[in-house]
């Protein structure tokens, strides 16, 4: 195994979805059920079983638009007013009238929600305004649940083949990918009508601070593979100024799950035990007031149980060392921190672009369709605001459907055999060399400079000096790094990857003069909010080889929101009693 | 520039009196999202090859034989 070989072979099909987590088997499966006849190829750099940000489940859904809890009105107004406004509500919207269905199709895959005595769905409060939040007790189970379906419906499965630039036809419409086997360095062209991109978010992007590159808040796999191929390929993205910035237990750099623990009474604490922001649920302006309650002389921050009933501690202990991040137990159990006893200490993470928390990503309309002709993006990667999981499957089932029906229209596009020859000697450069940087080196010190020039609050000479050193380290990359076998040259086409969402995040971040979304885009030299100006998306892309920016407008909302109601987000910081 | 070896404590640890991987069990090396288990040619058993581990646990979970224990890794213990 890892021995680079020389090979490449060519698969047609009708969609290809990349990325095997969450958002590509639902939208997989949804291209088959509409679709029966139609050849999907699911490709994975992991392995379907166990990929992606849910490898180990989840212990609920953040954002679940139940019958009877919430209106998918008054969800999109939510998520308007938590993203300043700068959100296309049409995506949100479908978003939120077809989630319940998918929540009913999960449960009759076997992942089951909790309900309450009388059966129905037990829907907790959370956000600020709405009530979404919907407890998983077997969320272990979703990966298992998933891979049954997809064996079920026949679709294709590629394991440890990862993508490495898309292919797109001389009219401009998506024709398929490219891809390399990360065991053997074999090639695989995949011609296709439709190309579904579920790649999830630009996780390793910033460095945590335990200087671990792998000791990151999304999974680790996720290195804004997505976001590079999508760029490269001419698709439009949109506010990557707008970072995904998340509280964590610090060193872990897990999630602290305010979510799961705070209805039953948890919160998010000074060094002193007070509550300092009215609601757990996370948007920049609550990431901007934890931020300052770390800076100032009342820090750090902590995650507060030891004033609930040890049995309800235990209750939360089950929850949250059996699902997503269960070796959390494992981490308090070396330091003896026993919730119980002692708040834990928090802290907040490193950059990353993701939709699942934040507002960032490839820029889709309400059919999940890119600005490139037969490319779809769902889940993290795409820009449908504050996702989450079940974001992800609803969205990745709304591309799947779409594409179901596109593919009826278009013939098989012509592949272009320079541009492949071309990819080919790029992935492989690396492993034709004796002698030069590995890609860690590399990776390190990109992801060093990230946190040094582009971690907010933003100053412009500062990330100008970023993208000087980024420029650098490109030139390293393509001159100098050396893969010796296959895993590392996976490692090595990662960090092209990083780099380029790196440049991507300075680029965006420059572009956008005043600040927004809390931390996210906290500018020092532009500290107010201008709606005159900046009420607008950025798009990102690539024309003639170079980065450019522009504005694009929002579209007209269909859920009205009144003037009072805007700045409902803006008033998270617990008032002084009198 | 030669490459150097930099060694690290590893936080993924199996078991060999546990371990079937030389009865052709390779669970583990194929659920770890990272890739970054083989199985030895010298010892026919599961070990970490990479050092690039998100303690995420499939390969703890999935293990028939409960050979594999996951490690905080020590930079953030």
């Amino acid at each position: 195994m890892d021995a680079i070989k020389d090979g490449l072979s060519q698969v047609d099909c009708d969609v290809l979805v990349i990325g095997g987590g969450t958002a590509g088997p639902m939208a997989a499966l949804k291209v088959k059920q509409n679709n029966p006849k139609a050849r999907v190829v699911l490709l994975e750099k992991a392995n379907v079983k166990r990929s992606g940000a849910i490898s180990m489940g989840m212990d609920g859904l953040n954002n679940a638009v139940v019958p009877g809890y919430a209106t998918p009105e008054q969800y999109t107004k939510e998520i308007t007013i938590a993203n300043d406004g700068i959100v296309d509500q049409a995506p949100v919207l479908k978003y939120a009238e077809r989630c319940f269905e998918i929540i009913q199709e999960l449960d009759r895959f076997g992942i089951r929600f909790q309900k309450t005595g009388n059966g129905d769905y037990d829907v907790k409060k959370v956000h600020h305004l709405g009530t979404y939040v919907l407890p998983m007790p077997n969320g272990d189970t979703v990966k298992k649940a998933l891979y049954r379906q997809l064996r079920r419906e026949q679709v294709l499965i590629s394991n440890r083949y990862m993508a490495t630039r898309l292919l797109t036809a001389p009219d401009g419409r998506i024709a398929g990918a490219i891809a390399v086997n990360t065991r053997s360095a074999e090639f695989l062209v995949l011609r296709a009508k439709a190309v579904i991109l579920c790649l999830g978010a630009a996780g390793r992007l910033g460095l945590p601070q335990s200087g671990y590159l792998w000791g990151t808040y999304e999974n680790a796999t996720n290195s804004g593979d997505g976001y590079a191929m999508a760029f490269h390929a001419g698709a439009a993205l949109a506010n990557l100024e707008c970072y995904q910035i998340n509280p964590l237990i610090k060193d872990y750099n897990g999630p602290a799950c305010a979510y799961v623990a705070g209805p039953f009474g948890a919160y998010t604490a000074n060094a002193e035990g007070n509550r300092f922001i009215e609601s757990d649920y996370w948007s920049g302006q609550m990431m901007q007031e934890f931020y300052n309650e770390l800076q100032s002389g009342k820090g750090p921050v902590f995650l507060k149980l030891n004033h609930l009933h040890p049995d309800t501690v235990g209750e939360i202990e089950t929850i949250l060392h059996k699902v997503e991040r269960p070796s959390r137990g494992r981490f308090h159990a070396t330091r003896g921190t026993d919730y119980r006893e002692k708040m834990i200490e928090m802290h907040i993470s490193e950059i990353g672009f993701c939709s699942g928390h934040s507002a960032s990503g490839v820029f889709v309309d309400e059919f999940a369709r890119t600005t490139v002709q037969g490319l779809y993006a769902a889940g993290d990667m795409a820009n449908v605001p504050h996702n989450y999981m079940l974001g992800a499957f609803t969205n990745g089932a709304v591309a799947g459907e779409h594409a179901a029906s596109y593919i009826g229209e278009v013939d098989l596009p012509e592949i272009d055999a320079e541009f492949i020859a071309k990819e080919r000697a790029r992935v492989l450069a690396p492993t034709k060399r004796e002698d030069g940087i590995p890609p860690n080196q590399l990776e390190y010190k990109t992801r060093r400079f990230v946190n040094d020039y582009l971690q907010p609050p933003k100053v412009t000479a500062r990330m100008k000096i970023g993208q000087q050193r980024f420029a650098e380290i490109r030139e390293d990359l393509d001159t100098a790094m050396v893969a010796r076998d296959s895993h590392e040259l996976m490692r090595a086409l990662e960090i092209a990857s990083i780099l380029d969402c790196a440049d991507m995040a300075a680029h965006a971040s420059l572009f956008r003069t005043e600040s927004r979304w809390g931390l996210y885009h906290n500018r020092v030299e532009y500290p107010e909010k201008d709606d005159e100006n900046w009420f607008c998306h950025t798009l990102l892309r690539k024309k003639d080889g170079r980065m450019v920016s522009e504005k694009q407008p929002i579209a007209p909302y269909s859920v009205p929101i009144e003037d009072e109601e805007r700045g409902a987000y803006d008033q998270l910081r617990v008032r002084k009693q009198a | 520039m030669p490459l150097a070896f930099s060694p690290t404590t590893v936080p993924v640890v199996v078991d060999d009196a546990k371990c079937i991987a030389e009865k052709g069990c390779t669970v583990c090396v194929d659920v770890c999202p990272l890739d970054v288990l083989r199985i030895s040619e010298e010892t026919g058993k599961a070990y970490m090859k990479y050092d690039e581990c998100w303690y995420c646990m499939p390969c703890e979970a999935d293990c028939p034989t409960g050979a594999v224990t996951v490690n905080i890794p020590y930079l953030l213990r």
